[in-house]
């Protein structure tokens, strides 16, 4: 198992290093430009010399080893830096600087983790907490009229957008009942009950719309794997031994089912980083998914590439856990 | 004991008495601003865009201002420099500026002439990749004459001297700040663009860039009772359709900048009674871009260039007037628009003195005139019913960027003109690709490989002058100058050059009006483009908001030292 982990990671790093050069190059050959949100006002010569203070003026690869050097020497060195105390070398370095902003791709990145990991992460946490027991009772009571409506919920739990549900419970609940904010807060220092309050009901309605698509999805899986393991030999065995139906359900049928969905969920982790994009946009959360849309939109080159690597980073590190953790629940799957 | 509770109650309501006669700086809490674009950074000379040229103009000011008429306001300075008053030289090389006295940075120093100058510097740098820096053009010099005076020089005559240091897209930028930013350096000093030290009624608290603005009243500015704001709290991001919801229906904003929403999605907003719109018209027009030379793709390299020769079709006046003739301007305004537009025939919509009615005639839709016109000219309907002469057919490409009120006024359009036989195909290109101006993109709305292209265009402050030198002949977009010109339509006549030569060399207000409206008047009637909607700004607030005077000709925040809650 050991060898295998190390294996893996010695095979991710080339593979990282041919997706950053495809992103890369994706969004060099994308036509979009960095100057396009300008006033028309601004005339051509005076544009051609912000292209040129970007360093947009330089060939292909030229710019791709500044970001490669940026990135991979600099950006460490710096973290390292304010890590340790210490200075290396004269301590002036050239950092990846967004485009839009002017200032460090890193810094905006941890500006926004916070409000990403609580909205998002939490309402992957909720997902899963809602989505194995509805999941469960789904399997067990099978055609039951709370399978019936747990299929019903979850179906459109998940084939409803986002940007629906989003703008519906809005227009419910802060439009007309004005229980909860529509825009996040994300000035909102927790430090007393009333802003705790206040941060839990600004967290109600984005985390209900996400919670909602995640627990439909998972919901769907916990369910077809507790089917395929209750009709198994080994149930009946534990039936007829005389074993009791809550331990027959909970130790012998749950947890040879949970083995398939903890992939599913640990493949899913990289997805609350990314954040949810048209959730944070629709409620104003302002985090890292807003942040890649508004650098997408803006042409924005070098925080997208960035952030859509460090995403690539995190995807390949998930599937290697997922991978790890199959191996570790499943007796039957050795890898060396 | 008596006489302290006496002494006491007095001392209360006297303090009542000054508080009700007139509310102080700090008084009014926390002032609640929505941009759905969010703002990037606070330093406008890095960035040009609109949201972050209004957000900076809270926290630091220009010279000068335009007032809500369009009018200039001295802001910094104690009046307008004119000829009559000395400040500008009689042979009009140069303009000299007299600074308020006792104007403090919000750090507590003295706000200098050094300062404007260091203003310039820091714009026309070399490699800083100012924004602004068109503005300083044609400027020789800008030197301190003493503490309290700025001498602008400049290399020609310049007959409307107020370019630079006026308005929310040059503002003074503090020297001791700024200093080591100066040229390639100016993008590393992230502090200092995120906090810019200002004159003005705020100043930044925190900054997070495209997310929140977070700003507390100046303690050092001038108006000691002003801002009544305490704190100024402008969160981005969204769209407009929700930040028009966040101040019309829930309340939670007490401004939201830019409502480009659907005129009957607005209406029913506003039932709510929490808030309502205000609009100002600037200069800004939609228009239709009539393409004279030819994109026919055969023609590789020389496609819609001059070399390239003239378009089949469209080089025909009747051509043009016709397509213009058949457009029912007041029903795209309706549709697309609302309160945020009104119809128009002029490129050159405002100020009023520049407002021209020569080309009225537009405003009314006249599809038999427009056939007529057509059928004298010789463009007879085939049985597909397209016109067609010579073998040209009337068929063209109409292309602009993705904006779902500009699909709506295209799908018109191409309904009008087929009732006049002229054919169009439709396409539409995302904005950051169409404006993006790329050489290497077919796309953009320079190269202009199309028949006709929309978009909407205006020109910075009141005066028009560097605008219509947008149609000179030498400012043809070609593979020569890496499509660099402004001229779109590759529009050429000798005569408007000569107009606008003359316009810049003539002084008297009355005269440049009368040249102005004469090459706005030759552009429509001769069909370089067709102009469609002069476009306001709509922006909505908070029925409790009090003191907004709506601007198009500076940042629309530009009084925000004045706004104050409703009691």
């Amino acid at each position: 198992m050991f060898t295998y982990t190390i294996r893996r990671l010695m095979f991710a790093v080339p593979t990282l290093l041919v997706i950053s050069f495809v992103i890369f190059a994706l969004l060099d050959l994308a036509p979009n430009d960095p100057l396009g949100d300008l006033p028309l006002t601004i005339p051509p010569e005076v544009r051609e010399q912000i292209r040129a203070a970007m360093g947009l003026d330089q060939p292909f690869f030229i710019r791709y080893l500044h970001w490669m050097h940026q990135f991979f020497v600099n950006e460490p060195l710096n973290i390292l830096e304010q890590l340790t105390g210490l200075t290396f070398g004269s301590g002036e370095r050239m950092r990846v600087l967004s485009w839009a902003t002017r200032s460090p791709v890193v810094d905006l990145i941890v500006q926004r983790l916070p409000q990403t990991l609580w909205v998002v992460g939490m309402a992957y946490v909720f997902g899963i907490l809602i989505a194995i027991p509805v999941g469960v009772i789904s399997a067990y009571r099978q055609y039951s009229i709370f399978d019936q409506i747990g299929t019903f919920i979850t179906m459109v739990g998940y084939s409803v957008p986002t940007f629906f549900t989003g703008v519906l419970l809005i227009v419910i609940f802060s439009s007309w009942l004005q229980w909860f904010p529509s825009i996040y807060d994300t000035n909102l220092v927790v430090n007393d009950w009333s802003s705790f309050v206040a941060q839990v009901k600004q967290m109600v309605l984005p985390v209900t719309v996400l919670a909602l698509y995640n627990a439909s999805q998972i919901a769907r899986f916990v369910r077809a794997s507790m089917l395929d393991n209750l009709s198994q030999d080994y149930v009946r065995t534990a039936r007829a031994k005389g074993v009791k139906e809550k331990a027959v359900l909970l130790v012998h049928v749950l947890r040879n089912s949970l083995i398939p969905v903890v992939t599913v969920i640990a493949l899913g982790v990289p997805t609350i980083f990314s954040g949810a994009i048209i959730t944070e946009q629709i409620f104003r959360v302002n985090g890292l998914g807003q942040l890649l849309i508004t650098a997408v939109q803006g042409a924005d080159i070098p925080l997208v590439q960035t952030l859509t690597f460090i995403f690539a980073v995190l995807i390949v590190l998930f599937n290697l856990i997922a991978d790890v953790l199959y191996g570790i629940l499943d007796p039957r799957i050795r890898y060396d | 004991m008596t006489r302290f509770k006496i002494l006491l109650a007095g001392t209360v309501a006297a303090l009542a008495a000054a508080t009700s006669a007139h509310a102080g700086r700090g008084t009014d809490g926390d002032a609640k601003i929505l941009f759905w674009q969010a703002v990037s950074t606070l330093n406008p000379y890095l960035s040009g865009g609109t949201k972050e040229v209004y957000s900076s103009s809270m926290i630091i000011e220009p010279l000068a201002r335009y007032d809500e008429t369009g009018s200039l306001v001295p802001w910094l300075v104690t009046e307008i420099p004119t000829v009559q008053n000395g400040g500008v030289a009689s042979d009009m090389k140069s303009i000299t500026w007299k600074l308020k006295p006792g104007v403090k940075w919000s750090d507590g120093t003295d706000f200098t002439a050094d300062d404007v100058v260091f203003t310039w510097q820091y714009c026309t740098a070399p490699d800083g990749g100012c924004a602004q820096k068109a503005q300083f053009e044609g400027i020789t010099k800008v030197e301190a004459v003493d503490k309290q005076t700025v001498k602008v020089s400049f290399s020609e005559p310049k007959y409307y001297p107020y370019g630079a240091f006026v308005g929310a897209q040059q503002p003074i930028i503090q020297k001791a700040q700024f200093k080591d930013c100066v040229g390639a350096k100016a993008p590393g000093c992230t502090s200092a663009n995120f906090g810019p030290i200002g004159t003005g009624p705020f100043v930044v608290k925190e900054f997070k860039p495209n997310d929140v603005i977070t700003l507390t009243a100046n303690t050092n500015f001038r108006d000691a009772s002003k801002p009544a704001f305490a704190s100024v709290t402008l969160k981005g991001g969204g769209d407009a359709a929700s930040a028009a919801r966040a101040v019309l229906e829930t309340g939670e904003y007490d401004y939201a900048w830019n409502m480009q929403v659907e005129p009957e999605v607005l209406e029913t907003m506003l039932k709510a009674g929490k808030g309502k719109l205000v609009n100002a018209f600037g200069t800004q027009v939609e228009r239709i871009n009539i393409n004279w030379t030819n994109p026919d793709p055969k023609l590789g390299d020389k496609r819609s260039t001059v070399e390239g020769g003239k378009h089949p079709a469209l080089s025909d006046p009747a051509v043009r007037k016709a397509l213009s003739m058949a457009i029912d301007r007041d029903i795209i305004n309706e549709a697309g628009y609302g309160a945020a537009g009104k119809p128009t025939c002029n490129i050159v919509p405002a100020p009023d003195v520049y407002i021209s009615t020569a080309n009225d005639w537009c405003l009314k839709q006249d599809i038999a005139g427009a056939n007529k016109l057509l059928d004298d000219a010789g463009w007879k309907k085939g049985p597909d019913g397209i016109r067609a002469k010579d073998g040209v057919k009337l068929s063209f490409l109409y292309q602009t960027s993705t904006n779902s009120v500009r699909q709506g006024t295209q799908a018109l359009v191409k309904d009008w003109w087929n009732q006049i036989g002229v054919a169009s195909e439709l396409r539409n290109i995302a904005a950051s690709v169409f404006f993006g101006g790329d050489p290497a993109s077919p796309d953009t709305f320079q190269k202009f490989y199309a028949d006709l292209e929309m978009y909407t265009n205006n020109f910075d402050g009141t005066d028009p002058e560097k605008y219509l030198t947008e149609w000179l002949c030498n400012k043809i977009p070609s593979p020569a100058n890496g499509w660099q010109g402004q001229n779109m339509p590759r529009y050429c006549n000798p005569d408007y050059d000569k107009i606008v030569a003359e316009l810049s060399k003539t002084g008297d207000l009355a005269k440049r009006a009368e040249l102005v409206k004469k090459a706005n008047d030759m552009l429509t009637a001769e069909g370089a483009h067709i102009p469609l909607i002069h476009r306001g700004q709509v922006s909505a607030i908070s029925a409790k908001l009090e003191g907004v005077r709506m601007n198009a000709w500076d940042s629309e925040l530009w009084n925000i030292a004045d706004w104050s809650r409703k009691k």
